[in-house]
C-alpha cells in the first residue's frame, strides 16, 4: 500500500463536504415528503395537481404496504414495457441521426430491466447503439423514475418504522410525483447547465467529423448529453451516454465536474439518514447510522487508494532487460507533482489515482455504477473493494433509497442479534422486533447472495459463461462474480472486459437485476408494514440503546461478519489469490 | 368510473361485484401508472432535454456543441477530446485502446495479471524509447505514457510525460529545450482548488501553442 498526502486529502475534503450537505438535504426531503411548503411550491403545485387530475390520483388516499408495493410494481412494469418498445422500434422513430437499428430482444430486455431497476448495467456502447430519442425518451425517463421509486420506497419504509399507529405508509403516486417535481427535476436543470459550462455537450446535431493538425481523422460523438448526465449521477443510475461513462471527457470533463458528480452520488443517501432521524424524533438515531457507514466508506476508500497507488509490480519485473522502464513507486514528493504514478491502466490523466479510486469507492458504496476508470484494470485488491461494497448491499450512504432500506434491515438484524446475546426482547425505535420482522429481514438478507453466488456458480461451469471472459486466470472468476454482484445489487458498474452481450448473460443478468430490486424490496416493505401497526413502548432500563458509538459499532460488525462469511470463499478464489500470484510475479 | 350502476335483481348484483372490484383496481393502480408514465415521459423525456438544449445553446454555445476548435474555418478537434499524434514536432498523447476513436470510446479492460497487458505495456515502452532516442534508457518513463487511458480519448498527459518529450520536440522544431520547457510550464493546468484531480497538460493546447510560437 502506498499513500500520497494529496490522495488522503481528497478523501477527507470530500467527506467533509458530505457531512456539511447532510442536514440541509435531509431537511429538504422532510419538507417534500411531509408536504410542507418548498421553494418550488408556487410554480410547480399546479403541475402537480394537473398530473393527479389526469391520472386519477386521489391525493389524500392512504396506502398500506401492500397497496404501496403493488402501485410501485405496476408503475415499474408500465415503464419497463415502454422502454422495451422504444428500443426495439428506434430504427423507425425520429431523432436518430446515426440511423441506429432497433435492438435485438435479449439486449433490449436486459437494458429495459436494467434501467427500470436503477441498475444501468450496459451490455452496449451508448454512442454506437442508442439513438438520441432512445437516450432521452427511454433512458433518461427511467433515470428519473427509478431514482424516485428508490427514494419513495425508503421514505415509505421509514414511515413504517416511525409511525405511531395505523397501517398507512403514504401514497405512492403522490410521493413519486413530488419527488420528481420538487427534488430531482429542479436540481437537474441547474446541474445540467453547470455541466455544459464545464464542457459537456447538449445538442441534437449529429456526430461531427474533424481532421487534426496532422491530418488524423476523427468523428466526435455528440448528443443531448448534459441533461442525461445530471440525472444519471443525481439519481445514482450510472448509465453512461457514452461507453466510457464518466471517464469520457464529454461526460466528465474536469476535476471540478468529477467532484460534483461524486457529491451528487452520496447527497441523497446521506440526507435520508438525517431525514430518518428527524421523523423518528431523535436525530442521534440517524447520525449513529451515519457514523457506521462513514467508517465503511473511509476504510474502503483508503484501501482502494493504497492498492492503486502501489501499482502493478508486474509492469516493473517483466521489462527487466531495459529497466527501469516504468516508475511505479516514486513517493509523493516533488515527482508526484509531475505524474500520478501507480496503476494508470484504464485511468484518465486528469483524475489520476486518487480521484479515480475515490470515485470507484463511492459509486459502489451507493447503487450508482457510473465509472470514471475501468475497475477491470484495477489491481486485485483495488478491484475487490468495489465488488465487496456492492455485495454488502450498497448500504454505505446508499444512493437513492435502496441502500437506505438495506441499512435499516441491518439495523433490525443488529438489535435482534444483540437481543439474543443479552437475553432481552429486541426493540428498535421503541417497537418490538418479533418473528415477522426478523423473518422478512432474513429473506431480504439472503436473497442477494443467493442470486450472486448461484448465478456465478452456474456461469463458471457453463462453457459459454467462461468463454466470454476477457482476462484469464483468477481474474476471469472476478469478472463473472462482479457481473452478477453488480446486476443483483442494481449497481451497473462492471469488470468491463467480459463480453456479456450474449443471450445467456443478457437473460440471466436481467433476472438477477429483477431479483435484486423486487425480491429485496418486497420483504422490506412487508417489514415496514409490520412495524407500522405496532405501538411504541416507552424506553425502560432494559432497552438496548440504538444510538451512539456502541450501536454504530454493532451495525458495522454485523455488516462485516455477514459479508465476510458469505463472500470470503468466493473472493479467496478470485481477487485474493490473484493478489498473491501478482506479488509472486505470475501472469496468465 | 368505478361507480357502475347495478340493477336491483340479485342475479345481476352477483355478476357485477367482481367486475366492480376490477374496475376499482384499475382506477387505483393501472390508470395512475399509465397516466403518470405518459405525463412524465413527456415532461422528462421531451420538455426537459429540449429546455436544457435551448438554455445551453443560448448561454454556452461552444461547449454545447462539443468545444470545437477551428483552423482556417475547418474544425480540427474538440478542445477536450484527445487525438492520435505521431509526428516528432508535436507532443504525443497516451496509448489508446481504441486508437482515439471519438465515436466508440473505451479502455483496454486488461486485468493486472493478464500477460496481454504486459505485452501491451512492453510495446508502448519500446515505442516511447524509439520515438525519444535522446532520452537515456536509464530515465524512468512516466507510467501514464505506457498505459491505456480509460476513455481512449484522454486529452491530457502528465507533466512528467511532457518533460520526457522535450528533447525530441525541441530538436524537430530547432528550438532550445529551455524554450519548450517554458512553454510546458506555462500550460500546466493545476488541481481543482489545489486538491482534486491531477496537474496535467492538454496535448492539443500545447501543440497549438508550439505552432503559434513559430508562427505556423
Amino acid at each position: 500500500m502506498t499513500f500520497t498526502f494529496n490522495g488522503l486529502a481528497q478523501i477527507a475534503v470530500y467527506f467533509g463536504l458530505i457531512v456539511l450537505l447532510t442536514k440541509p438535504v435531509g431537511l429538504y426531503l422532510n419538507a417534500v415528503f411531509e408536504k410542507k411548503n418548498t421553494w418550488f411550491e408556487r410554480v410547480l403545485h399546479p403541475v402537480e395537481r394537473g398530473f393527479y387530475w389526469v391520472s386519477g390520483v386521489k391525493e389524500d388516499e392512504q396506502q398500506d404496504w401492500k397497496a404501496y408495493t403493488v402501485a410501485m410494481l405496476i408503475f415499474s412494469v408500465a415503464g419497463l414495457l415502454l422502454l422495451y418498445a422504444i428500443e426495439r422500434m428506434q430504427g423507425v422513430l425520429p431523432a436518430n441521426p446515426q440511423n441506429f437499428a432497433g435492438l435485438d430482444p435479449a439486449l433490449a430486455w436486459n437494458t429495459a430491466v436494467s434501467f427500470t431497476t436503477n441498475t444501468n448495467w450496459q451490455n452496449y456502447g451508448g454512442e454506437t447503439t442508442m439513438s438520441y430519442l432512445t437516450q432521452m425518451l427511454g433512458l433518461a425517463f427511467h433515470n428519473f423514475t427509478s431514482a424516485a421509486v428508490g427514494i419513495v420506497l425508503a421514505v415509505a419504509v421509514i414511515r413504517g418504522f416511525v409511525r405511531r399507529s395505523g397501517k398507512s405508509l403514504g401514497n405512492f403516486w403522490v410521493d413519486l410525483t413530488r419527488c420528481i417535481l420538487y427534488i430531482l427535476l429542479p436540481i437537474c436543470v441547474v446541474y445540467a447547465l453547470f455541466l455544459v459550462w464545464q464542457g459537456v455537450p447538449q445538442t441534437f446535431n449529429g456526430y461531427t467529423p474533424v481532421t487534426s493538425l496532422e491530418g488524423f481523422k476523427q468523428t466526435l460523438a455528440l448528443g443531448p448529453v448534459a441533461s442525461q448526465e445530471a440525472i444519471k449521477m443525481l439519481g445514482t443510475n450510472g448509465g453512461g451516454f457514452f461507453n466510457a461513462n464518466s471517464a469520457h471527457p464529454f461526460e466528465n470533463p474536469t476535476p471540478f465536474t468529477n467532484l460534483i458528480e461524486m457529491l451528487s452520488i452520496f447527497t441523497f443517501g446521506a440526507g435520508l439518514l438525517y431525514f430518518f432521524g428527524k421523523v423518528a424524533g431523535n436525530l442521534k438515531i440517524g447520525w449513529s447510522l451515519f457514523g457506521a457507514v462513514s467508517f465503511l466508506f473511509l476504510a474502503g476508500a483508503v484501501i482502494t487508494l493504497g492498492a492503486e497507488q502501489q501499482g502493478n509490480p508486474l509492469l516493473a519485473t517483466v521489462h527487466a532487460t531495459n529497466a527501469p522502464l516504468v516508475q511505479i513507486d516514486q513517493g509523493y514528493h516533488e515527482y508526484a507533482l509531475a505524474q500520478p504514478g501507480g496503476n494508470m491502466e484504464g485511468k484518465e490523466t486528469r483524475f489520476g489515482i486518487a480521484s479515480s479510486t475515490l470515485f470507484a469507492t463511492i459509486t459502489t458504496d451507493a447503487s450508482c455504477g457510473a465509472i470514471n476508470s475501468w475497475h477491470d484494470s484495477f489491481t486485485p485488491i483495488g478491484g475487490m473493494i468495489p465488488m465487496l461494497n456492492i455485495a454488502l448491499g450498497e448500504i454505505v450512504f446508499g444512493g437513492v433509497g435502496s441502500g437506505h432500506y438495506g441499512l435499516l434491515m441491518f439495523a433490525i438484524l443488529s438489535v435482534f442479534i444483540a437481543g439474543l446475546m443479552v437475553g432481552r426482547t429486541p426493540e428498535y425505535l421503541g417497537k418490538k422486533i418479533e418473528q415477522q420482522e426478523v423473518k422478512m429481514a432474513s429473506i431480504a438478507l439472503l436473497i442477494l447472495p443467493l442470486s450472486i453466488l448461484c448465478f456465478s456458480a452456474f456461469a463458471v461451469v457453463y462453457s459459454h459463461g467462461v468463454s466470454q471472459i476477457a482476462n484469464p486466470g483468477p481474474h476471469g472468476l472476478s469478472e463473472i462474480l462482479y457481473l452478477y454482484t453488480s446486476s443483483t445489487g442494481n449497481n451497473g458498474s462492471a469488470f468491463g472486459g467480459i463480453a456479456a452481450n450474449t443471450p445467456f448473460y443478457n437473460w440471466t443478468g436481467a433476472f438477477a437485476m429483477l431479483v435484486g430490486r423486487f425480491g429485496f424490496v418486497i420483504p422490506i416493505m412487508a417489514l415496514g408494514g409490520a412495524l407500522a401497526g405496532k405501538r411504541i413502548a416507552p424506553v425502560g432500563p432494559g432497552t438496548l440503546p440504538t444510538s451512539g458509538g456502541l450501536f454504530a459499532a454493532l451495525v458495522v460488525g454485523v455488516i462485516l461478519i455477514v459479508g465476510a462469511l458469505t463472500f470470503f470463499p468466493a473472493y479467496a478464489l478470485g481477487p485474493i489469490v490473484e493478489h498473491l500470484l501478482m506479488l509472486s510475479g505470475k501472469s496468465f | 368510473m368505478t361507480t357502475t350502476t347495478t340493477t336491483p335483481t340479485t342475479e345481476a348484483a352477483t355478476e357485477a361485484l367482481p367486475q366492480r372490484t376490477i374496475l376499482q383496481l384499475v382506477g387505483r393502480f393501472v390508470r395512475p401508472a399509465i397516466g403518470l408514465t405518459i405525463l412524465f415521459t413527456i415532461l422528462l423525456g421531451i420538455f426537459y432535454p429540449l429546455a436544457i438544449t435551448g438554455l445551453a445553446q443560448a448561454f454556452f454555445p461552444s461547449q454545447a456543441n462539443g468545444s470545437l476548435v477551428y483552423k482556417n474555418g475547418q474544425p480540427i478537434a474538440s478542445a477536450i477530446i484527445g487525438q492520435d499524434w505521431t509526428q516528432p514536432q508535436y507532443f504525443h498523447g497516451r496509448p489508446s485502446a481504441t486508437t482515439y476513436a471519438a465515436d466508440s470510446s473505451g479502455g483496454s479492460n486488461l486485468g493486472p495479471t493478464n500477460s496481454a497487458l504486459l505485452t501491451e505495456v512492453q510495446k508502448n515502452t519500446d515505442l516511447v524509447r524509439k520515438e525519444n532516442p535522446d532520452v537515456p534508457d536509464t530515465t524512468p518513463i512516466p507510467v501514464d505514457m505506457v498505459t491505456s487511458s480509460a476513455s481512449g480519448i484522454d486529452p491530457d498527459i502528465s507533466v512528467a510525460a511532457a518533460y520526457y518529450q522535450i528533447a525530441r520536440v525541441a530538436k524537430a522544431r530547432s528550438l532550445t529545450q529551455d524554450q519548450v520547457r517554458a512553454l510546458i510550464d506555462s500550460h500546466i493546468q493545476g488541481r481543482f482548488l489545489g486538491i482534486f484531480g491531477e496537474p496535467r497538460l492538454n496535448v492539443l493546447a500545447l501543440n497549438q501553442a508550439l505552432d503559434k510560437a513559430q508562427g505556423k
